[in-house]
C-alpha cells in the first residue's frame, strides 16, 4: 500500500483516486476520491457512503463551495510542482468554505513546498513516487515564524501577542 | 532605516539553513535540476554564461555603511572583487561558487541582508523612490509602507509559484521616481478630500517583450486595507494568469485580455471576502514600522552663510560648480543637500563597484550622511543627507574614489543591463555599446548643452535596461546569430511614463555611436530655446530623426 504524509505522520494510504475522465459506475468496496466534475454531474445519484473528491488546478473550487464539508477528504492536484494555483484553492477551502476534513496535495508537490502547503491548509501530502518521506517531514517545519495570516494561523505576525 | 526585530532575524537565519540544506541535497544528487531551479531562483541564484550569478535584495534601495562593508567582504572573498548595482535597486555578484552561496547568505544575514525572492515566479523586491524621506514634493514617506509590504510578501505561502515574476513599486511623492506605471502593481500614496491617507492602485504595467502602461483599478484605497487588497489582486492573478506560455504569463496580459474594468471587478469581488479580515493593518503596526524611519538628527544650520560659502567655492572651481549643478539636489531641510554618486565613469560597466570602493562609500556615508546610502534604479548611489558646508570636501574625496563624474541625468549617465558579457538570456552585448557611447560623447560641455536626457540599453527583450522608457532606447537583437541593435525614441519613465517608438531597421554595434550622434544633431537643430530632448521629440515626432538617420549619404 502506498505511503503518504498525514498530519505529520507517514501512513499507509487507503484511498483510490479515479482519473479525471472517469465515467461509468464507481467501484464499490473501496474508499474513492472522485474527480470533481464526476461528482458534480452525479451527486444526486451517487450512493457510496464515504467519498472524497479531487479538484484539478484549472477547476473552480467555488463549484464545491459550501458543500466542502460533505466530504471527509478533498484532494487538490498539482499537475506540475510549479503550478501554484492549488495554494489558493487550499486557502479558499479552509478559510472561505471552512472545510475541516483531510486536505491532500496530490500530483507533483515536492518536499520543498511542504511548509507553504501546510500554511495553505494542507495536512496530507502524496509526494511523487520514490520520495524520501522520513527526510521530507523535516521540511514541514522549515520556519518557526511567519509574517502572514493563512490557513494555519489566523493572525498576521503584527496582530499576534508576544509569545 | 528599518532594523530587524528578533523575529525578522530568525526568519532570515532559518532561510539560510533551509537553502543550505537544499543546496547540499542538490550537490548530493538528491534534488533534480528542475526541482532545484525554482528554489535557487527564489534565493537569487542564476546559472549564467560563465558562472552563477547571485542577486542580493536591497529592499526599496536602502543600505547602511555596515552592509556596504559586508558587501565589500563578500566581493573580496567570494567573488572577483566587485559587484553590480542593478536597475531594480538590487546588487549582483557575478562570480560566486554555487557551493559557497549558503555561506554568502549567512554572512549577509549578519547585517540583515538576504537574497529572498530576488528572482523566480514570486513577488520580487519592492522598489521605491531613491529620494524617499528627503524629497521636497513628498506626500507621505513610502519607506514604512514598503517595509510593511516587504514583510507581507516575504515567504507568502500562497504566492511562491505564480505564473510569472511579480514586481511592485511604491511612490510617495508627486513626481513619480519609482516608475509605478511600468510595474505589475504600482502604488501611489495619496490623500483624499478628507485628508485621509490611502493608495491609488495601478495594475498591469510592465516592460519586457510586451511593454504596457499600467491601468488604475482603484483611485483610493484606505491604507488599512492595502495588504488585503494586494492579496486579492495576486490571488486573482495566481488563479487566472496564463501558465501555458511564459511570454503571456505576466499580469499585464491578463489585465489586457479581461480589460482593466473586468479585472478590477474580479479583484473587488475577491476583496469583499477578505476586507476587514485579520490582515487589516493597525495603527500600532504602522507606528512601529514608522519609528524606524524618523528623521536623522539634522542640525539647525545657518542657510544664508552656507549658501554664500558654497557659491564662493563654486565660483572658484568650475568642476565643482558642474558637479553641484548635476549631481546634487535640493533637500527639504535647510542647509542640507542630496548627493548622487555617479557609477557611470567612462570605461567602467555602469553600476559596477569594487570592494575598496564599497568601503570608501561606507566611510563617506558615515562621515557625511548618517551612515546611510540609497541605490537608485538609474544604477547610481545617493547620500541623502549631506551638510552643504561639507559638499566641497565630499566632492574632493568622491573624485579621488571615482564617483564624482558630473553626469547625473545626462547622456552619459546611461542605464545598462549586464548584457551578453554575463547574462545567458541576452541576445547582444550591452556594456561595450555603453562604453562606446560614453567615449564618443566625452566632451562634457556638449553633454551639458544637451541637458537632461536618458539613454537606456538592454541586451534583450527582457528589458532589464528599461530601453522602452529611455528618451533614447537601445535594444540588442539577434539576427541570424549576429548581434544587432534597434533604436527607439521618445520613452520616459517619470510622471506620465511613455513607451518609445522604434526608429527603424537595426544597426551593427560599431554604427551605434554615429547613429546617436545623428539623432542628437536633429535635436540640436530643431530645439527651441531650452527645450529638452523629449519635448522636441514630442513636438516634431519620429520622422525628422528617421530621415536623418536613414538618409543615403551624399
Amino acid at each position: 500500500m502506498p505511503k503518504i504524509i498525514n498530519k505529520g505522520q507517514i501512513v499507509e494510504d487507503k484511498w483510490t483516486i479515479l482519473p479525471k475522465n472517469f465515467s461509468g459506475e464507481p467501484p464499490a468496496g473501496t474508499l474513492l476520491i472522485l474527480p470533481m466534475k464526476f461528482w458534480l454531474e452525479h451527486k444526486d445519484d451517487i450512493r457510496l457512503p464515504v467519498i472524497g473528491v479531487w479538484i484539478d488546478s484549472d477547476e473552480e473550487v467555488e463549484a464545491i463551495g459550501e458543500d466542502a464539508n460533505l466530504f471527509p477528504l478533498i484532494a487538490v492536484n498539482f499537475p506540475s510542482f510549479t503550478d501554484g494555483r492549488g495554494f489558493s484553492i487550499g486557502r479558499l477551502l479552509r478559510e472561505r468554505y471552512e472545510f475541516t476534513g483531510q486536505l491532500r496535495a496530490i500530483g507533483n508537490p515536492n518536499r520543498d513546498q511542504l511548509f507553504y502547503l501546510k500554511r495553505c491548509g494542507f495536512d496530507a501530502f502524496d509526494l511523487k513516487e520514490g520520495a524520501n518521506l522520513e527526510a521530507a517531514l523535516a521540511s514541514l517545519n522549515d520556519f518557526s515564524i511567519t509574517y502572514q495570516n493563512a490557513a494555519d494561523q489566523s493572525d498576521p505576525l503584527f496582530r499576534r501577542k508576544e509569545e | 532605516m528599518y532594523r530587524y526585530t528578533e523575529n525578522d532575524q530568525k526568519i532570515i537565519e532559518e532561510r539560510v539553513a533551509q537553502f543550505r540544506g537544499q543546496t547540499e541535497r542538490y550537490l548530493a544528487g538528491e534534488l533534480a535540476n528542475e526541482e532545484f531551479l525554482p528554489l535557487r531562483l527564489q534565493n537569487g541564484l542564476y546559472i549564467q554564461r560563465l558562472a552563477p550569478m547571485l542577486r542580493i535584495a536591497v529592499p526599496y534601495g536602502l543600505l547602511n555603511s555596515a552592509q556596504f562593508r559586508k558587501l565589500a567582504h563578500v566581493a573580496r572573498h567570494f567573488d572577483k572583487g566587485y559587484c553590480h548595482f542593478t536597475t531594480r535597486q538590487n546588487i549582483q555578484f557575478n562570480w560566486p561558487q554555487l557551493e559557497e552561496v549558503p555561506d554568502i547568505l549567512a554572512e549577509l544575514a549578519q547585517v540583515q541582508m538576504h537574497a529572498v525572492q530576488t528572482s523566480g515566479n514570486c513577488i520580487r523586491n519592492i522598489t521605491s523612490d531613491q529620494y524617499a524621506g528627503v524629497a521636497g514634493d513628498e506626500i507621505e514617506d513610502p519607506r514604512p509602507w514598503c517595509e510593511i509590504l516587504r514583510q507581507w510578501s516575504t515567504f507568502h505561502p500562497e504566492f511562491a509559484y505564480l505564473p510569472r515574476k511579480f514586481k511592485i513599486a511604491v511612490s510617495g511623492s508627486e513626481s513619480d521616481r519609482a516608475a509605478i506605471l511600468v510595474h505589475d502593481i504600482g502604488l501611489q500614496l495619496v490623500r483624499n478630500e478628507a485628508d485621509e491617507l490611502g493608495f491609488k492602485v495601478l495594475v498591469g504595467g510592465g516592460l519586457g517583450r510586451t511593454p504596457v502602461i499600467g491601468s488604475v483599478i482603484r483611485e483610493f484605497l484606505p491604507w488599512q486595507h492595502i495588504l488585503g487588497y494586494l492579496d486579492a489582486i495576486v490571488r486573482v492573478y495566481n488563479r487566472y494568469g496564463n501558465r501555458d506560455n511564459k511570454y503571456k504569463a505576466r499580469i499585464k496580459i491578463l489585465v489586457r485580455a479581461w480589460t482593466p474594468e473586468v479585472f478590477a471587478e474580479k479583484v473587488e469581488k475577491e476583496w469583499a471576502h477578505i476586507m476587514d479580515g485579520p490582515c487589516t493593518l493597525t495603527q500600532g503596526e504602522v507606528d512601529r514600522v514608522k519609528q524606524h524611519f524618523t528623521l536623522p538628527a539634522y542640525e539647525t544650520l545657518d542657510a544664508a552663510s552656507t549658501d554664500a560659502a558654497l557659491a564662493a567655492q563654486a565660483a572658484d572651481n568650475k568642476a565643482f560648480a558642474k558637479w553641484l549643478e548635476r549631481n546634487t539636489l535640493p533637500h527639504r531641510v535647510s542647509g542640507y543637500s542630496i548627493v548622487n554618486l555617479s557609477l557611470k565613469p567612462t570605461g567602467v560597466a555602469p553600476g559596477d563597484v569594487t570592494d575598496t570602493q564599497l568601503e570608501t562609500i561606507a566611510d563617506l556615508a558615515d562621515r557625511y550622511s548618517f551612515g546611510e546610502i540609497r541605490a537608485t534604479h538609474n544604477q547610481n548611489l545617493v547620500l541623502a543627507d549631506v551638510r552643504k558646508s561639507e559638499l566641497f570636501e565630499l566632492w574632493q574625496q568622491a573624485k579621488v574614489a571615482g564617483f564624482a563624474t558630473p553626469n547625473i541625468g545626462t547622456l552619459t549617465d546611461l542605464i545598462c543591463c549586464p548584457g551578453g558579457d554575463f547574462c545567458s538570456l541576452a541576445n547582444a552585448k550591452s556594456i561595450p555599446v555603453a562604453e562606446a557611447i560614453q567615449r564618443r560623447f566625452d566632451d562634457m560641455d556638449y553633454v551639458y548643452d544637451l541637458g537632461d536626457l536618458t539613454l537606456n540599453i538592454s541586451g534583450c527583450m527582457n528589458a532589464c535596461g528599461h530601453h522602452h522608457v529611455g528618451n533614447i532606447g537601445i535594444l540588442g537583437v539577434d539576427k541570424k546569430g549576429a548581434e544587432f541593435y534597434q533604436v527607439q525614441l521618445g520613452g520616459t519613465a517619470d510622471n506620465g511614463a511613455a513607451l518609445g517608438n522604434v526608429l527603424g531597421p537595426s544597426f551593427g554595434q560599431e554604427e551605434i555611436p554615429d547613429i546617436i550622434g545623428k539623432i542628437l544633431d536633429v535635436y540640436v537643430a530643431n530645439r527651441q530655446g531650452d527645450e529638452l530632448f523629449i519635448d522636441t521629440y514630442r513636438r516634431i515626432g519620429l520622422n525628422p530623426f528617421k530621415e536623418s538617420v536613414y538618409a543615403k549619404d551624399h
